[in-house]
């Protein structure tokens, strides 16, 4: 069987790229290739990922000058046409900031770069993201941001309640949303949001750091199946 | 002559400036009692070698509305000086 290839795109600052990389390597059939920022050639991917970490510094604000890279310019023009791109953290960033997605990240209520363990509760679980996961599943995963307290007008909320765009929100271990399961002070505990075709996802916490027991938990791995399930069956 | 365009990003009202509010308490600790509220912007200083005042305008609105600033949480606002 011919290889799926799934773009890993890597900005000067990105720092869990290999975690994305290591994590897309564990299923077969499945080759990720590391794409340069400065680069213009998605080399037959399949799919993207923009991973955490910074990017350029993240200067001005989070995502903000990586949304003008060169291969971003081609990142936006595939998912336009419909494949998958998926941004953690930092990428969730660069979705953001490039209008694939809708919002933006401020810096986190209580001042303070978290890097901790969060619970987050899948809502949606009929994209192609979250098929492997069961909806309403409370799922174990670490954040690790200064800027990840998502903002958007509260007409843009109402219609990503709707449309069912609410992919995420943080909640507490029995799956309550409340606001001390909320720790970035995120608008209706949001942690990740979907486009309404169903092909950009992007999240603040990190799956491919929840993608191995000896890291904890294994809670992000199915979102790396999904897709993978996704592509390859596709 | 060139221009540079000083341009100022702000926080919408409607957002948390938390790094607004950790200046306003410490203000607030230094004694200075009547400060109310403190809000912390970017400031960016921008030549453009255009000769045209028009032209220059629109570049200086062009880059703060594409790059500079994002107008979900942000609002800007420029002043155009010709350097000498």
């Amino acid at each position: 069987m011919a290889e799926v290839i799934v773009g890993v795109v890597v900005f000067p600052g990105s720092n869990c790229d290999h975690d994305t990389e290591y994590s897309i390597a564990s299923f077969e059939g499945v080759r990720p290739v590391m794409l340069w920022h400065n680069d213009h050639d998605l080399q037959g991917a399949k799919a993207i990922v923009l991973p955490g970490g910074f990017s350029y510094g993240d200067y001005l604000r989070a995502g903000s000058i990586a949304r003008f890279s060169p291969i971003m310019q081609e990142v936006i023009e595939f998912a336009r046409k419909g494949f998958p791109v998926l941004g953690i953290c930092n990428g969730f960033q660069v979705l953001l900031e490039s209008g694939l997605l809708e919002g933006a990240l401020s810096r986190n209520r209580d001042k303070k770069f978290l890097c901790c363990q969060t619970n987050i509760k899948a809502l949606n679980c009929s994209t192609i993201f979250t098929s492997e996961y069961k909806k309403e599943e409370v799922l174990s995963m670490p954040i690790a941001h200064g800027e990840g307290n998502y903002f958007a007008p509260s007409e843009v909320i109402e219609s990503l309640e709707e449309h069912n765009q609410i992919v995420f929100k943080y909640s507490d271990a029995a799956g309550m949303v409340t606001d001390e399961a909320n720790p970035n002070g995120s608008l209706n505990n949001i942690a990740g949001i979907i486009n309404r075709q169903g092909n950009v996802l992007g999240l603040m916490p990190h799956p491919e750091r929840a993608s191995e027991k000896l890291l904890g938990s294994l809670d992000g791995r199915p979102l790396f199946e999904s897709l993978y399930k996704h592509i390859v069956e596709a | 002559m060139p221009y540079t365009a000083k341009i100022k990003v702000t926080l919408r009202q409607s957002i948390l400036d938390v790094q607004g509010k950790a200046v306003e308490h410490a203000l607030k600790n230094l004694g200075y009692g009547t400060v109310e509220s403190a809000r912390i912007g970017k400031y960016i200083e921008v030549t453009i070698n255009e000769q045209d005042l028009l032209q220059a305008e629109r570049i200086a609105n062009e880059i703060s509305q594409k790059l500079l600033s994002n107008p979900v949480m942000e609002n800007y606002s420029f002043e155009l000086e010709q350097v000498n």
